[in-house]
């Protein structure tokens, strides 16, 4: 089933439920500072913090075939960039910027090795996941005095606390309020949604796609797939340092695990849950497995709970061996299925009614009418269709 | 342009892997415009040669020479970039994506998207899979999912051609589309066909190249080809012909 939801790709809001998820977060976006709930617009910050290193995940993975097993790794360099990079200056704004830029800079090292060396998908995967853990082990080393960059302490296993929070550009001292730090979240959340749609729309994201599905064919063609593997790789590490920085501003501290196996674990089930090939997939993969974690931790919490590890694995397994496509791919699987059924059965209904004399069946061909006209609109073009682009 | 018309030289082309030699000391020159078959028994070194070519291996010694410039040292990428198109023995296609998808990718590698769209129109009318455009080439039946790749390597507009059994899982109607076809292309791009199927051959009458071992065995035109001793002997012997 490669390749399945990939067919065609370009910028299609109709085909794609584009508008849907879009129109879903700024809903969201307005109303829920509405409701006056700190606490919730907290909590909402912390997901959507997360869901971009899932749509992070989803680009490189679903899009670009890079397994990639240390995606947190470019999640700690982003948060600790800011981190160290806020505590120098003191003002946020290039400090944000710097936590997508150092994060896209060590991918383009690492991944320049990698896929100019012509590795395969195996190696890239242990190789990335090695990564992750020397920076884990190597940032748990630096507690002492002596490992600061500029006025910055690294702080070793202890992580770096009372970060500063985002201030308004050029103005150290305006801070953003919770609601402006909501709203920043969520915008943030929706642009990277939406650009991510428009890039795999494009020449860019086509030829990307084609790599994944066939990466001799492409290079035949007279693609440099080197160069678009690179790229793959350098936008998601960017949006996971997005997303680290992100997180940093919800909860004021980054620690080593943030390059943690468990994290590095995590965005890969998120991906895998969600349904591989898709955007929309992941995030609900995201925020399912991150609410189930938090359920798990709050039992956890008053002693009657169960290890949540324990729980994630057995859910990867159900997931691999009954729904290996993911919840998202399966959900339109089905729908497509019902609607050839209804297709049949009222094809069916409507040469029965045919065969009724005359003034009878006006019924059952009503109803043969709607079974067959609903699905034209639901259903759409067939996979593939609409690439005239 | 190299002055003397060659399109295509290698000199002492060899492909070795572990104890096998592949391709070995292969000298091997054909002329702009030629249209040449490559022929020989399994293992001959056919598809091996090609993929020396297109540098899908790295020969482990010898040159190749493209319109009189070496390109040895080019990656695959670069070698299509220079004009040789090629259909593999296995179709390699992009069976998850649609067939328009396919063509376009092909043809908007080197034009603008409004171009590449037109050119893709025309490819897919000119290789009759006009009914199938939506579909997903993996879906398609063998024979299509060939078509589908000509129609790729067409529109990368190459100088040079090369055809690893284009006709192999084709029905007879087929093939005679197929045959016409090359022929159409041939009139101003230069091609290379492996072939097992002796009346395809025939049909497009060219020049023959015959493999053995890794080797040139022998240079001529079909008729001749058909009578030498020394070709039966390796490799028509053993098949009804």
């Amino acid at each position: 089933m490669t390749g399945l939801l990939a067919s065609g790709w370009k910028f299609d809001p109709n085909r794609h439920g584009t508008w849907a998820v879009a129109g879903t977060m700024i809903v969201l976006l307005f109303v829920l500072p509405v409701l006056e709930d700190p606490l919730l617009l907290l909590q909402v910050r912390y997901y959507v913090s997360m869901i971009i290193l899932a749509l992070s995940m989803a680009f490189i993975w679903g899009f670009g075939g890079i397994m990639c097993f240390g995606q947190s790794m470019f999640f700690g360099l982003g948060g600790y960039a800011y981190a160290i990079a806020v505590g120098n200056i003191g003002e946020s704004t290039a400090p944000f910027f710097l936590s997508m830029i150092i994060p896209a800079i060590f991918a383009a090292i690492l991944g320049y090795f990698m896929f100019f060396g012509r590795l395969n998908d195996v190696y890239v995967a242990v190789i990335t996941l090695a990564v992750t853990l020397a920076l884990y082990y190597f940032i748990n080393s630096t507690s002492g005095d002596e490992y600061k960059i500029g006025k910055a302490r690294l702080m070793g296993f202890n992580g770096i606390s009372s970060i500063r929070k985002f201030n308004w550009p050029g103005d150290p001292k305006s801070f953003l309020t919770a609601n402006e730090l909501f709203y920043f979240s969520m915008g943030l959340l929706l642009a990277t949604y939406l650009g991510l749609k428009v890039l795999l729309g494009s020449k860019f994201g086509r030829v990307v796609v084609a790599v994944k599905e066939n990466e001799l064919r492409a290079e035949l063609l007279g693609y440099d797939v080197r160069a678009y593997k690179l790229a793959v790789f350098v936008i998601g590490a960017a949006i996971a340092g997005l997303a680290g920085c992100l997180s940093i501003n919800y909860k004021n501290f980054i620690s080593p695990n943030a390059f943690h196996l468990a994290l590095a674990a995590q965005i890969i089930m998120w991906v895998l849950v969600g349904g591989v090939g898709t955007l929309f997939g992941p995030i609900v993969g995201c925020v399912v497995l991150l609410y189930v974690s938090f359920i798990l931790g709050t039992g956890a919490a008053s002693g009657g709970g169960m290890n949540t590890y324990f729980i994630f694995g057995l859910i990867v397994m159900i997931f691999v061996l009954v729904i290996p496509q993911g919840i998202v791919p399966t959900i339109r699987d089905w729908r497509e299925q019902i609607g050839r059924y209804r297709r049949m059965i009222g094809g069916g209904l409507l040469s029965l009614s045919d065969q009724l004399p005359a003034g009878h069946g006006e019924g059952m061909r009503n109803l043969a009418e709607r079974l067959i006209g609903v699905m034209k609109s639901e259903s759409g073009p067939a996979p593939g269709a609409g690439t005239k682009g | 342009m190299a002055a003397d018309g060659v399109i295509l030289e290698t000199r002492g082309l060899t492909m070795r892997f572990g104890g096998v030699v592949a391709v070995n000391n292969v000298d091997f020159s054909m002329k702009e415009g030629e249209l040449r078959c490559l022929i020989g028994p399994n293992g001959a070194g056919k598809s091996t040669f090609f993929k020396c070519l297109t540098r899908q291996y790295k020969p482990t010694s010898g040159q190749v020479l493209f319109r009189g410039t070496d390109i040895t040292g080019d990656i695959t990428f670069q070698i299509a970039r220079r004009g040789i198109g090629i259909k593999t023995q296995v179709p390699s296609v992009f069976d998850g994506l649609s067939v328009h998808e396919n063509i376009w990718l092909s043809a908007r590698r080197h034009h603008k998207a409004r171009e590449a769209n037109k050119i893709t129109d025309a490819i897919i009318e000119r290789i009759g899979l006009g009914h199938t455009t939506k579909k997903l080439v993996g879906r398609l039946a063998h024979g299509e999912r060939q078509w589908v790749e000509l129609g790729i390597v067409l529109t990368g507009e190459p100088k040079l051609i090369l055809l690893d059994e284009p006709t192999a899982g084709m029905t007879g109607d087929e093939v005679g589309r197929t045959t016409a076809l090359i022929r159409e292309i041939n009139r101003n791009v230069a091609l290379i066909v492996v072939e097992h199927d002796m009346q395809f051959i025939k049909a497009i009458a060219a020049q023959v190249t015959v493999f053995h071992q890794g080797q040139i065995l022998v240079e001529d035109s079909m008729t001749n080809i058909l009578n030498n001793q020394r070709v039966r002997d390796v490799y028509l012997g053993k098949h009804a012909v």
